[in-house]
C-alpha cells in the first residue's frame, strides 16, 4: 500500500516535471502559438497571394460565373479548372483572389479599429484614476453608457445615412465604439495601483505624473492590455463583418462580409454554390478562433494558475 | 429581502436614461449631418413607380412639410425626442402610410422570443458543462471534449448559421431554409403554427446556441475553481455527502450568481448576433426588418427599429443589475 503511494506520487512528480519544462518559458504556450500561427497564416495568404496569384482577378467577370473548383462540379456539370482553383461567384470574381484581398482587408479594419480604441482607453483610463473626482465620475457614466449601446445599430444607421465608405473610415467609427472596456479596465487598475509600494515610492522620490503612468505603471498593465487588445480586434471584426453582411461597409473594395452577403442574395445557398459563401465563411471562423486561441493563451501567460499541471 | 441602497438606484436609473438619450440622439444627429434628404428619396420612389411626377417641387415642399423637415433643427430635436418616448417613429417610408410603430411591433415578439429561448438554453448548458470541466468526478471525455468544443465560442452566430442551415436546411432538408412559420399555416395558438414555427426557429436558434454557450462555460469553469477549494464544499466532502449532491446543491449553486453579472456585458453582443441571424433566415423578427429597410433606405424604420434594440439592451442591463444584488447576498453595494 505504502509503495503504491510512493510510486505514484513519483509517476505524478515526473510528469510534472516535464509539463514544467515545456512551460518553463510562458510564451512558449501551444495555444498561443497556434493562435499566433493562424493568423500569420491568414497574413500570408494575403501577401503571399499577391506575388503568386493575379489580385485583378477579383474584379467582376474575371471568369465564368458560378465555376465549382477543382476536383467539383457546379450546377452546369462543369468542372472546376487550375485557372479558378476555388471556384468564381456568380459575377465570375475568382474566390481566391477574394480571399487574398478580402482577409487581409477584414484584419486591417480590426487592428486598426482596435489600436485606437486602446489609445483612447489608456488616455481616458489613466485620466480617471489619477485626476479623480469629477473628471472619473464623467468617463466612468460614459463608459458605462456606451458598452450597452450596441455598436452595429448605431453604424447601420450612420451608414444608411452616408452610403459608401473605405476601410479606414469603418475602422475609425468601429473604434468610437471599442474604448470601453480598455478604459474601465486601465480605470480600475491605476486606482488599485495608485496606492502600491512602489507608486508611492517613486511618488516620494518626486518623479514626474508622466513617469508614474508610462514608466512605472503602463508595463505593470501590459498583459490586460494585450488580452483586451485582442479581444476588441474580435470585436472590431464580427462588427464589420455585420455590417458587410448587412450589405453596408465598403461597398468598392471586396471584402469577406459582402461576399457572404451576395452569396446569400444570390441563393447561393440553395443552388448548392457552397465555395462562394462557404470559403469565406471558413475562413473568417478560422481567423476567430485564431484571435480566441491568442488570448486564452494571453491569459495563462499572465496568469500562472490557469496553466494546468 | 436585502434593501438596494438609494444611491446604487439612483445611479442605475441615471445610467439607464443616459445611454436611451445618448443613443436616441445619435440616431438623430447622425442622418441629419448626411447630404441624403429623406424627402427627394420619397420623391425617387414616386417617380420610379409612376415613370414621371409632376409638381415634384411641390411634393418635395409638402412631404419636407410632413416630415417636420422645414423647422429649425433645435425645434426639429425636441419634437424627436417627445415623439420616441411615446414611442412614435413616424410613418415608413417604404410602406409609406404604415407607422413605424407598427411594423416594429409586429416584429418584436418573434425577436424576443427566440432571444429568451436561445439565451435559457446557452445559459443551462453553458454553465452545466463548465462546471462538468472542473468537476472531479466527471468522465475524463468531457474534459477533453468541451474545451475542444470552446474554440467555436469566437465564432459570430451569422458564420455557424450559414453553416446550419447548409447543412441542415439545403443538404439535408431537414428543416426549412427561411422565414418564422410555413407559408401552409394560419398565426394563431393552434397546434399545426406551433409546431411550424419551432420547426422554423430550431435553426436559428440552434446557430445561436452553438457559438454562446462556450461564453458561459468559461466564466463557469473559472467560478467553479475558487468554489472549489472552499471550505463549505470540503466539509460536504468530509460529511460523505453524494458527489453529484455536492455539485448541484453546493458548487453550482454558489458559483452562478456572478455568472448573471456577465450577462449584462453580453448582451449587446447577443442582441446585435441575433440581428445578423435574423436576416440570413428571413426570420421575421426586427432583424430581417432592419435589412429590409436598409435595402429600401426607408429612414424612419432604421432609426426606429435601432432606437428600440438599444432600449432593449439597456433595459436588460438594467434589470440585471437591479435583481443580481436581491439574489445574491453577498454582494454590498457602495454609491460606486
Amino acid at each position: 500500500m505504502a509503495d503504491q503511494t510512493v510510486t505514484q506520487s513519483e509517476e505524478v512528480t515526473a510528469k510534472q516535471i516535464r509539463r514544467m519544462k515545456r512551460f518553463d518559458n510562458p510564451w512558449r504556450n501551444p495555444k498561443l502559438i497556434w493562435g499566433a500561427g493562424i493568423l500569420l497564416g491568414i497574413v500570408a495568404i494575403g501577401i503571399l497571394g499577391r506575388i503568386f496569384w493575379d489580385p485583378d482577378l477579383v474584379f467582376t467577370g474575371s471568369g465564368m460565373t458560378r465555376q465549382a473548383p477543382v476536383g467539383f462540379e457546379n450546377l452546369r456539370g462543369q468542372a472546376g479548372t487550375w485557372a479558378h482553383p476555388l471556384g468564381t461567384d456568380g459575377a465570375g470574381r475568382d474566390v481566391l483572389a477574394l480571399l487574398i484581398i478580402g482577409a487581409p482587408n477584414s484584419l486591417f479594419v480590426g487592428v486598426l479599429a482596435s489600436l485606437i480604441g486602446m489609445s483612447i482607453g489608456i488616455f481616458l483610463g489613466f485620466s480617471a484614476g489619477f485626476i479623480r473626482g469629477r473628471t472619473d465620475d464623467v468617463i466612468r457614466v460614459l463608459s458605462d453608457v456606451m458598452i450597452t449601446i450596441p455598436p452595429l445599430l448605431i453604424l447601420v444607421v450612420f451608414q444608411a445615412a452616408y452610403g459608401d465608405i473605405n476601410l479606414t473610415m469603418m475602422a475609425i467609427l468601429i473604434a468610437a465604439f471599442v474604448w470601453q472596456s480598455p478604459t474601465r479596465l486601465i480605470r480600475a487598475q491605476v486606482l488599485s495601483m495608485r496606492e502600491s509600494g512602489y507608486v508611492q515610492m517613486a511618488r516620494l522620490s518626486g518623479a514626474s505624473t508622466m513617469h508614474i503612468m508610462f514608466r512605472e505603471m503602463l508595463p505593470n498593465l501590459v498583459p490586460y492590455l494585450f488580452g483586451s487588445f485582442i479581444a476588441n480586434v474580435t470585436t472590431s471584426i464580427v462588427t464589420a463583418v455585420g455590417l458587410e453582411v448587412l450589405g453596408l461597409g465598403p461597398q468598392r473594395i471586396p471584402t469577406l462580409g459582402r461576399t457572404i452577403y451576395e452569396a446569400i442574395n444570390s441563393g447561393a445557398l440553395i443552388q448548392n454554390l457552397w465555395w462562394w459563401w462557404g470559403i469565406p465563411t471558413i475562413l473568417l471562423a478560422l481567423m476567430f478562433i485564431g484571435l480566441l486561441l491568442i488570448n486564452l493563451g494571453l491569459d495563462e501567460v499572465s496568469n500562472p494558475r490557469l496553466r494546468k499541471l | 429581502m436585502p434593501r438596494i441602497p438609494a444611491s446604487y438606484l439612483i445611479n442605475r436609473v441615471i445610467t439607464l436614461f443616459l445611454t436611451v438619450f445618448i443613443a436616441a440622439t445619435l440616431i438623430w444627429i447622425i442622418p441629419r449631418l448626411s447630404p441624403i434628404d429623406p424627402a427627394d428619396i420619397m420623391l425617387g420612389r414616386m417617380a420610379a413607380g409612376a415613370g414621371s411626377v409632376e409638381g415634384s417641387e411641390d411634393i418635395l415642399a409638402q412631404l419636407r412639410e410632413n416630415f417636420g423637415l422645414d423647422q429649425p433643427l433645435i425645434i426639429q430635436y425636441f419634437k424627436y425626442l417627445g415623439n420616441i418616448i411615446t414611442f412614435d417613429f413616424g410613418l415608413s417610408t417604404a410602406s409609406f402610410p404604415t407607422p413605424v410603430s407598427a411594423l416594429v411591433a409586429e416584429a418584436l415578439p418573434w425577436t424576443i422570443g427566440l432571444m429568451l429561448i436561445s439565451i435559457i438554453i446557452t445559459f443551462i448548458i453553458g454553465n452545466l458543462l463548465g462546471a462538468l470541466m472542473v468537476w472531479d468526478h466527471s468522465p475524463n471525455l468531457v474534459k477533453v471534449a468541451i474545451p475542444a468544443a470552446m474554440v467555436f465560442t469566437s465564432i459570430p452566430p451569422i458564420l455557424s448559421g450559414l453553416l446550419l442551415m447548409w447543412i441542415f436546411a439545403a443538404k439535408l432538408q431537414w428543416f426549412p431554409l427561411t422565414g418564422s412559420y410555413g407559408l401552409n399555416v394560419e398565426p394563431g395558438w393552434d397546434w399545426d403554427f406551433m409546431i411550424s414555427v419551432l420547426h422554423h426557429g430550431f435553426l436559428p436558434a440552434l446557430s445561436i446556441v452553438v457559438v454562446t454557450f462556450g461564453f458561459w462555460a468559461l466564466g463557469m469553469r473559472g467560478l467553479m475553481i475558487t468554489v472549489q477549494g472552499e471550505d463549505y464544499t470540503k466539509l460536504a466532502e468530509a460529511k460523505g455527502l453524494r458527489p453529484r449532491y455536492i455539485l448541484y446543491r453546493y458548487m453550482i449553486r454558489n458559483a452562478i450568481l456572478p455568472q448573471i453579472t456577465a450577462f449584462a456585458l453580453k448582451i449587446g453582443m447577443l442582441v446585435a448576433g441575433q440581428v445578423l441571424v435574423e436576416r440570413i433566415f428571413a426570420y421575421n423578427g426586427v432583424g430581417k426588418l432592419l435589412y429590409d429597410a436598409i435595402l429600401d433606405q426607408d429612414f424612419p424604420v432604421i432609426q426606429g427599429v435601432s432606437f428600440v434594440i438599444i432600449l432593449m439592451t439597456a433595459l436588460a442591463v438594467f434589470l440585471v443589475d437591479l435583481v443580481y444584488p436581491l439574489i445574491d447576498p453577498r454582494i454590498r453595494h457602495e454609491g460606486a
